[in-house]
């Protein structure tokens, strides 16, 4: 009897019940689709920032060249008055070497610190580990004056499970990379390059490599999930011989034991090294701007408000329409009344036909929430972040001499240019997706439940309110 | 059964009050029938709605086999009206989408009766009003004078001590008004309940013994001096 007057009540207020079950379908696929929505620009936050940083770091230690210790930028002056001399200027002062060849030099954006430094990191409170590389620029000068750049990473073997190559940080090559890091801990010559570098030099495992007259044999290629990779890795101490350095790195990635240890480490690095530029991952997301973390802030903020006023506003007109059917039904009830149904009984008939409609609204907004994502992941535009340049190294200059460097890009008629190469700024594009999890679902259904029922509790109670004679009374 | 005793019932309209029942002194013996007259607007209603339990008094008691139901909790009303009273309406007030074996199931619901002995106990009182055969059709689906014994059997379908019917003839035309009010009174005689009656109609006013006529409120009772012969009951209904 129940259930037959329910769905024959339901039939015959079918338009009504249609409005009702429409609108809280748009409300809870509203909310499915804005929920995606902010899950997927949460997540391509998420990736922009590992992107960004790396896997398995906590804390990135570096040191600005310090002011006034000569241009930041790399002046080359190539083949001026038939020398046949290439003249490099940059921070460790000017050098000069032949007209064609490469020139190996540190990473203009940072200076060095002693190898024995990460030692003393590694041996704080709370540091699980803690491990140096050397960031270099490779210039390479044909014999037709043409330029061409690379970023050369000098890895230390030793500690495999962090920096640029650790597995972890690795999105393909991880074979590759074991193999490099046995070898490179016996002291071969051996080289790792980015999946990039090989495509765009035709090398691949077994090829070889020279750099400075040094031939190095390539053992595979690697991808890595930061967008801060450089094109060749070599052993660190071989680096560290190219650049002339001696024993030193400008770059020590840093592991906490803990997510909160890492202020507490943060803080001793920053003593022992006064003057070095610790940044921890949370540094870099609040330096993350541009369209991504607007429409990330955007997307939590006043799309979530949206999706509850709209939410809201179809909770009101469920219980409109449900107090404007029970007035419509006043005889009837009044009738139940009086034949002897308890006031539950009836409170339980409108709102099992409340219920029933938000069923129907919660099965209907997923299939709407679905549709939302899927129209939102087709029409958003891929998004890009960029790290704040006040974090990243200084523009490298070119300059005395049309030159071109690596990848096309000409240099302007005064001879000079600003370049993106090596870490200085780095620019992330992602993807933007509305990802719907079964929890979204499941609280999106829960909430058209919900509004099904605070619609049939209130009609409920109008209706329970009803005494049999006033409500047959008010129609006859 | 009944005893009402100096009951009153003001309704609040606005800043003022209408009195729809003064003092009303009656008696209503076991098993009697009963009509109730008077002009629109002079209380029968009102009346017949203290009788079902429906209205409580403003002022004034009324016993229904010793419990007052002028003070009982409404839970206890409810309990009383769904085992104790049937209700006839003018209008009928069947469920539009239940069929007519389905209204008279309805009444059962709050006594806890199995739906089959719920379904034979329906087609039983469908009989009974010579419905059986439209057991399974809608109200929309029938006339006036089918409706309305639909609304019979509903009343009749849970046993109860008393029949309460509220213009029952007043939506009927002069044939069909005769069957109603043959039925009802034939289930009078034949079951041995109670029939009260609210009526404009003075002829089948006159088929009650008694009659008490509401004027203002106020409460008079005649006796009919011939207490009616049973109702003619037209020959596809004898059984």
């Amino acid at each position: 009897m129940y259930l037959r007057y329910l769905t024959r009540e339901l039939r015959r207020r079918a338009r009504s019940a249609a409005l009702v079950s429409i609108g809280l379908a748009l409300g809870v696929g509203l909310v499915i689709t804005l929920t995606g929505a902010i899950a997927g620009v949460n997540a391509a936050d998420g990736r922009v920032l590992q992107s960004l940083y790396g896997v398995g770091t906590d804390l990135t230690v570096t040191k600005a060249p310090a002011a006034g210790s000569g241009p930041v930028g790399i002046r080359i002056s190539s083949g001026g008055g038939g020398s046949g001399q290439t003249t490099i200027t940059g921070p460790g002062g000017t050098t000069s070497g032949p007209a064609a060849g490469d020139h190996v030099l540190p990473n203009p954006g940072l200076t060095t610190v002693a190898s024995g430094e990460v030692a003393a990191i590694d041996r704080l409170r709370d540091v699980a580990g803690a491990t140096g590389f050397l960031e270099l620029q490779v210039l390479d000068v044909t014999s037709s004056g043409n330029l061409s750049t690379f970023n050369l990473d000098g890895i230390d073997p030793t500690t495999p499970g962090l920096g640029p190559l650790s597995a972890g940080n690795l999105s393909s090559g991880i074979a590759a990379a074991r193999t490099w890091f046995a070898e490179a801990k016996q002291g071969e010559h051996v080289a790792l390059v980015s999946a990039g570098y090989a495509k765009q030099n035709s090398l691949e495992a077994g090829s070889t490599l020279t750099l400075s007259g040094t031939d190095y044999t390539v053992v595979g290629t690697v991808s890595l999930v930061s967008s801060t990779s450089a094109d060749v890795y070599i052993p660190l101490g071989q680096a560290q011989s190219l650049a002339g350095d001696g024993h030193e790195v400008n770059t020590i990635d840093v592991a906490a034991t803990s997510s909160s240890a890492i202020a507490a480490v943060q803080t001793e690095i920053q003593k022992l090294l006064p003057s070095a530029t610790v940044t921890s991952a949370s540094d870099l997301a609040g330096d993350v701007s541009g369209s991504l973390s607007t429409a990330s802030n955007l997307a939590g903020t006043l799309g979530l408000a949206v999706a509850l006023v709209v939410l809201a506003a179809a909770f009101v007109m469920a219980v409109l329409l449900t107090m404007g059917s029970v007035t419509r039904r006043v005889r009837e009830f009044g009738t139940l009344k009086a034949i002897g149904w308890r006031s539950r009984r009836i409170v339980a008939q409108v709102m099992g036909e409340s219920l029933v409609l938000g069923l129907i609204g919660g099965g209907l907004g997923v299939g709407v929430g679905y549709l939302g994502a899927f129209v939102f992941t087709k029409l958003v535009p891929t998004v890009q972040a960029d790290e704040n340049p006040g974090l990243a190294a200084a523009p490298t200059t070119f300059g005395s001499g049309p030159q071109t460097i690596a990848g096309g890009v000409p240099v302007n008629a005064s001879g000079t240019t600003t370049s993106t190469f090596g870490s200085a700024l780095h620019s992330v594009t992602v993807p933007i997706t509305a990802p719907l999890s079964l929890e979204i679902l499941l609280v999106a259904i829960a909430l058209a439940v919900a509004g099904g029922l605070i619609a049939g509790g209130v009609g409920g109670w109008q209706a329970s309110r009803l005494r049999p004679a006033a409500a047959l009374r008010r129609v006859e | 059964m009944y005893q009402l005793h100096e009951l009153s019932r003001v309704y609040r309209r606005g800043h003022g009050s209408v009195t729809a029942l003064r003092d009303v002194d009656l008696e209503i013996q076991d098993g009697e029938f009963i009509t109730i007259q008077g002009l629109t607007g002079h209380g029968k209603s009102t009346l017949l709605m203290m009788l079902g339990a429906m209205d409580r008094p403003t002022s004034g008691s009324i016993l229904f086999d010793g419990l007052n139901l002028a003070t009982l909790p409404e839970s206890r009303l409810t309990e009383v009206r769904g085992r104790s009273f049937g209700f006839v309406f003018q209008s009928y007030n069947l469920m539009p989408t239940l069929t007519a074996a389905e209204n008279v199931e309805a009444a059962l619901v709050p006594l806890h009766v199995t739906p089959a002995a719920r379904r034979g106990r329906a087609l039983a009182a469908l009989a009974e009003v010579g419905l059986d055969e439209r057991a399974g059709f809608f109200p929309a689906e029938m006339s006036g004078g089918e409706q309305q014994r639909v609304g019979i059997a509903r009343a009749l379908v849970k046993e109860p001590r008393v029949i309460l019917a509220d213009e029952p003839t007043g939506n009927l035309d002069e044939t069909t008004r005769v069957e109603i009010v043959g039925i009802m009174e034939r289930l009078w005689r034949e079951r041995g309940l109670s029939l009260i009656v609210v009526t404009h109609d003075s002829a089948v006013a006159r088929r009650a013994p008694r009659t008490a006529i509401l004027d203002r409120g106020r409460l008079s009772v005649r006796s009919n001096a011939r207490t009616a012969d049973p109702a003619p009951v037209p020959p596809d209904r004898a059984s």
